[in-house]
């Protein structure tokens, strides 16, 4: 790269070290205070966040909904990124409704969930009307809306690189296995899914991280029983104004996606070697 | 059917029975019909576009033909998978498996017919020696050459026991010295395995060098199948004459009469025995290879012709002409003759004796 195309990205370095880098030091350096008004010096903050039990199940459920919503958007995005790549005819088609969410507003997405998912919402309305219930079901704010909902508003963020992952696959690679004998089943366990490791890590990242720190969804289809990080961080640093213990959570979480990150692509970076290179 | 990885004893006979393909609206293979017989090498010759890999990709159920029927070992194997038809494919970029070691990808074909792991690794193992490439077991195919990857190919295709096997440009994406040792490796294992073999390549002379007989296609139909020597000493069509080596094409008035025939060419006559394939007097094109052409003696009937370039090739000579009338032509001698040509010379053309020409009307 020449100085000149180096010196191009100097904007974008500086926004980022005054818009993120700064911001974060400035959370860290909040969390490592004691008192809610900021002084005394110490990791307090954190002796607090991993010493009571509610806090730490705060984290494991931000982490499950994480893992959950990863698992639905893979088992869902899976079909839909095989399809693209095995039905060239439907790809128009598949594009638009992959690609649909994305146009739409995270708000607008979410509210859509609390109509569907309510006790006077879709689902319960035609299962009453069926005979099927008396009373309506508990859908909404209950974990498994949540994920579901997260599910749906993250799923293009798998299919994408699924479909780049299934469509770089040699086709006679394919067929070279079926050649030789295999049928669909293990040529999709044997050949496809290890080759598409790679691509099934980036969605996974994609997936995992934004689930983890989508305040809005969690928020509206979860309703204020369910605590997952970000409301925590909102709530502490906005409702109980104790801005260095909202700090430290904020910094635990940030750790714990950072953390979780370096291992998917420590994985990416081995599956990636036999499938390139 | 059971796999057998050492006999070409279950080889079979090829026939094509009126095999046409359209790919929308256009005959991609129209009407063949060719007879392969049992552990025969056959090459499709042809340039890019001619079908002849979709008659590859018939032949090995990859595709199916729009109308006529496929048999093997005479039994119809429309709509077969490729595995019971018996068919094995190496294709052009040999396909290995790139998350599987070369030991993995031979077993693959034979764990896909439920064989034990540990059975299939002791044949994989045993393939992979009858290619030479018995150190490689445990590499990645990115960790190996091309010419041993084409090997590991190879032996993963023949580890499945089949009838036929089928080469797709085997030899397309190697290097031109690791092509010839590919070439013989290729028919030593061939014959070794006595295996009926069909090899799809657009170079004449990979296909002159490794088949016992070649089929020459163009635009989907087959021009000629025959034997390498007929096909460059007696091509059938015109295709065939200016696809296979290299030959000058001459528009000339050929006459017959009782004492023989007779081409006017330029502002020569040249003597012919008999004119084939097309043999009614008239404008006919002339294929001559320039091998069949000799320098005559200055008072023969010959057409005349000026030396323009002389290039030497090793041990032969191509020398360019140009006819009385304009038209270019070429002319090559081997250099052991002792004729020296300059350019500007003027010399009176003949024919070698017993030259093939070929006419076509």
């Amino acid at each position: 790269m020449s100085r000149t195309t180096t010196w191009l990205t100097a904007p974008l370095c500086l926004y980022f070290v005054g818009f993120v880098g700064i911001p974060l030091l400035l959370i860290f350096f909040i969390s490592l205070h004691d008192t809610p008004a900021m002084t005394g010096i110490g990791i307090k903050g954190y002796i607090r966040f991993f010493s009571d039990a509610y806090n730490r199940g705060v984290l494991l459920d931000t982490l499950l909904l994480g893992v959950e919503t990863t698992v639905i958007d893979i088992l869902l995005g899976f079909p839909v990124a095989y399809l693209y790549v095995a039905a060239p005819r439907w790809r128009r088609f598949l594009m638009f409704m992959v690609l649909l969410p994305l146009l739409t507003s995270t708000v607008v997405r979410t509210f859509a969930w609390v109509v569907i998912l309510g006790n006077h919402g879709l689902i319960n309305t035609l299962l009453a009307q069926a005979g099927l219930i008396g009373t309506p079901l508990r859908l909404l704010y209950t974990p498994g809306a949540v994920a579901v909902a997260m599910a749906q508003i993250e799923l293009p963020l798998m299919i994408l690189p699924l479909i780049t992952a299934i469509g770089g696959i040699d086709a006679h690679i394919i067929e070279a296995s079926h050649v030789l004998g295999a049928g669909r089943w293990r040529t999709l366990r044997r050949i496809v899914l290890p080759l598409c490791v790679p691509g099934l890590l980036t969605g996974t990242l994609l997936v995992f991280t934004g689930a983890v720190s989508a305040l809005v969804t969690q928020t509206l289809v979860g309703g204020g029983q369910l605590a997952f990080m970000p409301f925590y961080i909102y709530q502490q640093a906005i409702q109980a104004q104790d801005y260095p213990f909202a700090a430290c959570v904020a910094i635990v979480l940030l750790m714990t996606i950072l953390l979780i990150v370096s291992i998917l692509n420590a994985l990416g970076r081995r599956s990636a070697g036999y499938v390139h290179g | 059917m059971p796999p057998s990885s050492d006999t070409g004893q279950n080889a079979a006979n090829i026939r094509l029975e009126g095999v046409s393909h359209r790919f929308g609206q256009t005959d991609v293979i129209s009407d063949v019909s060719l007879d392969i017989a049992d552990g025969e090498f056959v090459a499709l010759l042809g340039p890019s576009g001619c079908g002849k890999s979709t008659l590859l990709r018939i032949l090995a159920g990859l595709q199916e033909q729009t109308i006529g029927r496929v048999l093997i070992g005479e039994r119809c194997v429309d709509g077969l998978p490729p595995r019971t038809r018996g068919v094995g494919i190496v294709f052009q970029n040999y396909a290995l498996f790139p998350h599987m070691t070369a030991l993995a990808n031979v077993a693959y074909g034979l764990e896909a017919v439920g064989i034990s792991r540990a059975e299939a690794l002791v044949r994989a193992r045993d393939a992979l020696a009858g290619v030479q490439m018995t150190p490689f077991g445990e590499r990645k195919p990115r960790a190996l050459s091309g010419g041993q990857q084409q090997r590991v190919a190879l032996a993963r295709t023949l580890a499945i026991g089949p009838r036929i096997l089928l080469l797709d440009e085997p030899l397309a994406a190697l290097d031109k010295n690791l092509r010839l040792d590919m070439q013989l490796e290729i028919r030593r294992l061939q014959r070794a395995l006595r295996i009926t073999t069909v090899m799809v390549t657009h170079d004449q002379e990979e296909a002159m060098g490794m088949a016992d007989r070649i089929a020459v296609l163009n635009a989907g139909c087959v021009e000629q199948f025959d034997t390498p020597e007929a096909i460059y000493d007696r091509p059938e069509t015109l295709f065939v004459a200016n696809f296979v080596g290299a030959a000058n094409m001459l528009e000339a008035e050929l006459q017959g009469g009782p004492e023989g025939f007779r081409l006017h060419l330029a502002d020569g006559t040249l003597d012919l025995a008999k004119p084939a394939p097309a043999s009614r007097p008239g404008r006919v094109q002339a294929s001559i290879r320039p091998e069949h052409w000799s320098v005559a003696p200055a008072d023969g009937e010959g057409p005349t012709a000026t030396v323009s370039i002389v290039t030497p090739l090793g041990p032969s000579a191509l020398v360019d002409l140009v006819l009385s009338d304009g038209r270019p032509c070429r002319f090559s001698f081997p250099r052991a003759q002792g004729v020296h040509l300059t350019p500007g010379d003027q010399i009176r053309l003949g024919l070698q004796p017993g030259a093939a020409i070929r006419l076509f009307v």
